[in-house]
């Protein structure tokens, strides 16, 4: 199949080795993938604090660069939710109805990455291995609003070595929300901290989910409290194989020391 | 107090700031929102059609809202068919006046309540004691709140932030009740001596109203200690408050709700009272009886094509139970007798949009998505708060954070903006750098790591490493 990546901004920016390990892994899986470079950001932040306005030329400009894939890929529920749910709402509220048809048409070849996986290509062994102890924080959107339900604790289930432990309460928001860790900071905090001792408690080494941004947020608390617990999202663990792709397992150790 | 009106005194996160503080209430609302939740998924689930029953409640409401005035008008003229008065207040002075007035007509100076929200909402006991007049709330947890002259802070359970010694202490101090231990049990039955005496004794009852039925001209009120039934049925005259959208179009209407919301509020299969009246019956209850129709802000509501899903809302506070920022910051943070995600939606529109600390509401929440799923009239909560994000910020002044998303936004828009933006980044944040991670940032960013670390940029972005990638791949 021909795969578009969708990186969004904050892999792009933050967390490069992740839409790294997406590409190698769908490759791997005999996909041919492509980036179109023109990308940048879905609007979501824009839309999500307030300014509508200007996330419509970031919503029509998504449109544009992605108007001739086949599906597209991303390793983000949180921005495939948006594009999916939102950007129907985005066009109505502003009474465009072509961009309304776009966008209808645009959501349904939008994935992330664990649900296309298992739903779409049907594949829940991606034959990676991982020898560590690790927990998984279901995000909220890809949760409630993209519904995958358990297909990325499936993949997880059939990666070698890994052990799966899990998460207590682990259906509870972990705080993020965006700018609303920014805005209200305070209550982001008491949400964090809950999450942070609900992770601390499964003695995992690593807490994986399928959304960095969420995973900063965590993994962020983590390091404060000097856990000794890592965050490493998903496409990266899907991502590693036995030997001779050190690069992962290095990433993967990049990101939960980066924050130490 | 209880009657707390719907303006914020604060703005959300400041609010949220102090009642964060309070480890005690954290407590009991974390105690007391796990076990509700836990229980309302068993009762739900109980029900294989409860999907159905959600889309089915939804759908009534909208058809109600779609023709709300036309359905007034038939509640309008089947009650004063049955001899019952109808009043209608346009907002909370007017509403307090019908009030007051009829009250001061009886000549009399006590009246004893049923928990009813828009009372609050109207801020009723005050207005009422400018004229002399007490008020005695009946719903025991209301009952506690008022004694404490504390606010309510949660729709349903009004006094969820105060555990039992906390009440006890309370009884002994305002009942001058001697109890011997805090049994809930016991705590019950020294309100209920004391609400005994006010219920045989009182001529006037004030309620609210869970629903009416347009066709019959019947009101309806659910309710879970008997208080409710005392004093719909002892008192002479009757006065219900009711927010114009609790109206349903005929009988068959209200079937689905009495599944919805008990099961969503309480997670009972079935709540203990369900009191239906209509007009009057000589000889039979009260002998006389007003429904004031309040709008205070709900036809705005009404007017705008996304905001109204909100109307559909029937106070069950399923809602509030599931949401993780009102589990830790309490109702009293939202500044409003509605609280929790359905106050952050509903507060600000009663307030036309115009009222600076309600309009912080609608950030209140990290969009979970919680409170939709958990919404048996299926109000898109997180979709709402967004709408209402976008209505209230071009109105803004600009600040910092408009600047900003603005250059953002510029930036975005082409990628090599973009990439030059990274690179700016990354060379420019040498010095927030310590050990490999970013501990304190300048400005309204440093909320964030007031608490948290963040990474660094990394020293090549994605679409750098990937050209190198592909570059390796030829
Ligand atoms: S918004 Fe929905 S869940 Fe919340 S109180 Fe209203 S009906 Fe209940």
């Amino acid at each position: 199949m021909k795969i578009d990546l969708f990186i969004t901004c904050l892999n792009d920016a933050l967390f490069p080795q992740t839409g790294l390990a997406m590409a190698r892994l769908l490759r791997r899986l005999g996909h041919t993938v492509r980036f179109n470079e023109a990308q940048t950001c879905c609007g979501q932040m824009h839309f999500n604090t307030g300014y509508q306005a200007e996330a419509l030329p970031l919503i029509r400009k998504f449109v544009q660069d992605f108007q001739d894939a086949e599906v597209i890929v991303a390793p983000s529920g949180s921005c495939v939710a948006f594009v999916r749910d939102l950007y129907p709402k985005a066009a109505e509220w502003a009474g465009d109805e072509a961009l309304l048809a776009q966008v209808r048409e645009l959501g349904k070849r939008t994935f992330e990455l664990s649900e296309f996986l298992v739903n779409v290509l049907g594949i829940e062994d991606v034959g990676a291995s991982y020898p560590h102890r690790v927990t998984y924080h279901p995000t909220c959107h890809a949760a409630r609003l993209l519904r995958v339900g358990d297909a990325p604790l499936r993949l997880l289930r059939n990666v070698r070595g890994l052990s799966l432990v899990e998460l207590p309460a682990s259906d509870q928001c972990c705080g993020f929300g965006g700018t609303f860790s920014v805005k209200n900071p305070e209550t982001s905090t008491a949400m964090l901290a809950d999450k942070v001792q609900n992770v601390m408690g499964t003695r995992a080494e690593v807490c994986t989910a399928g959304d960095n941004s969420c995973l900063m947020h965590i993994g962020g608390g983590l390091s404060r409290l000097q856990s000794g617990t890592g965050v490493v999202h998903l496409a990266e663990i899907l991502a590693s194989v036995e030997s001779g792709n050190t690069d992962v397992l290095d990433t993967a150790r990049v990101s939960a020391e980066g924050l130490v | 107090m209880s009657a707390g009106g719907i303006r914020p005194s604060q703005p959300f996160p400041d609010a949220a700031r102090e009642t964060l503080q309070d480890a005690q209430m954290r407590r009991n609302l974390r105690h007391a929102t796990t076990t509700i939740r836990e229980k309302r998924l068993q009762a739900v689930a109980e029900l294989p059609y409860w999907e159905d029953l959600r889309t089915q409640g939804a759908a009534i409401k909208d058809v109600v809202l779609d023709n709300l005035a036309e359905h007034l008008l038939t509640l309008e003229a089947s009650v004063k068919r049955l001899g019952g008065h109808v009043h209608w207040a346009q907002n909370a002075e007017e509403a307090q006046r019908l009030v007051a007035d009829l009250v001061a007509a009886h000549g009399v100076s006590e009246v004893i309540k049923v928990k009813s929200i828009s009372t609050d909402e109207i801020e009723l006991n005050a207005a009422l004691e400018a004229r002399g007049i007490h008020a005695t709330e009946t719903d025991l947890a209301e009952l506690i709140v008022q004694l404490a002259e504390d606010r309510p802070s949660h729709i349903l359970v009004p006094a969820i932030h105060k555990n039992r010694a906390e009440i006890r202490e309370l009884f002994r101090r305002k009942l001058g009740a001697q109890l011997l231990t805090d049994d809930p049990k016991v705590l019950a039955e020294a309100a209920r001596v004391y609400l005994r005496e006010k219920f045989l004794a009182t001529k006037v009852a004030i309620s609210g109203a869970n629903f009416a039925i347009a066709d019959t001209g019947t009101v309806c009120i659910v309710e879970s200690e008997g208080n409710g039934r005392m004093c719909l049925t002892l008192p002479e005259v009757l006065i219900s408050v009711m927010g114009i959208e609790k109206v349903l179009p005929t009988w068959p209407d209200i079937a689905p709700f009495m599944q919805l919301l008990p099961r969503s509020s309480t997670a009972e299969r079935m709540n203990p009272y369900t009191s239906f009246w209509s007009g009057v019956t000589p000889g039979d209850g009260p002998q006389e009886f007003h429904l004031i129709l309040l709008d205070n802000g709900r036809t705005d509501v009404l007017a705008d094509a996304v905001g109204r899903e909100t109307l559909r809302c029937i106070r069950c506070s399923a809602c509030l139970n599931v949401c993780p920022v009102y589990e830790r910051t309490g109702g009293h943070a939202y500044g409003s007798v509605y609280p929790g995600p359905i106050g952050a939606i509903l507060t600000p529109q009663l307030l036309q949009l115009d009222d600076a600390n309600a309009n912080s509401l609608p950030w209140a929440s990290s969009l979970c998505g919680a409170c939709y799923d958990a919404c048996p009239v299926k109000i898109n909560i997180p979709e709402i708060l967004i709408y209402l994000r976008g209505q209230i910020t071009p109105h803004k002044t600009p600040n910092v954070e408009s600047i900003a998303m603005k250059t953002a936004a510029w930036i975005f828009n082409e990628s090599y903006r973009f990439e030059g933006a990274i690179k700016l980044a990354r060379t420019g944040q040498g010095p927030l750098v310590q050990h490999g991670a970013v501990r304190a940032l300048p400005g309204m960013l440093g909320g964030w790591t007031s608490s948290r670390n963040l990474p660094p940029f990394p020293p090549q972005s994605f679409r750098e490493l990937w050209r190198k990638e592909e570059q390796r791949e030829q």
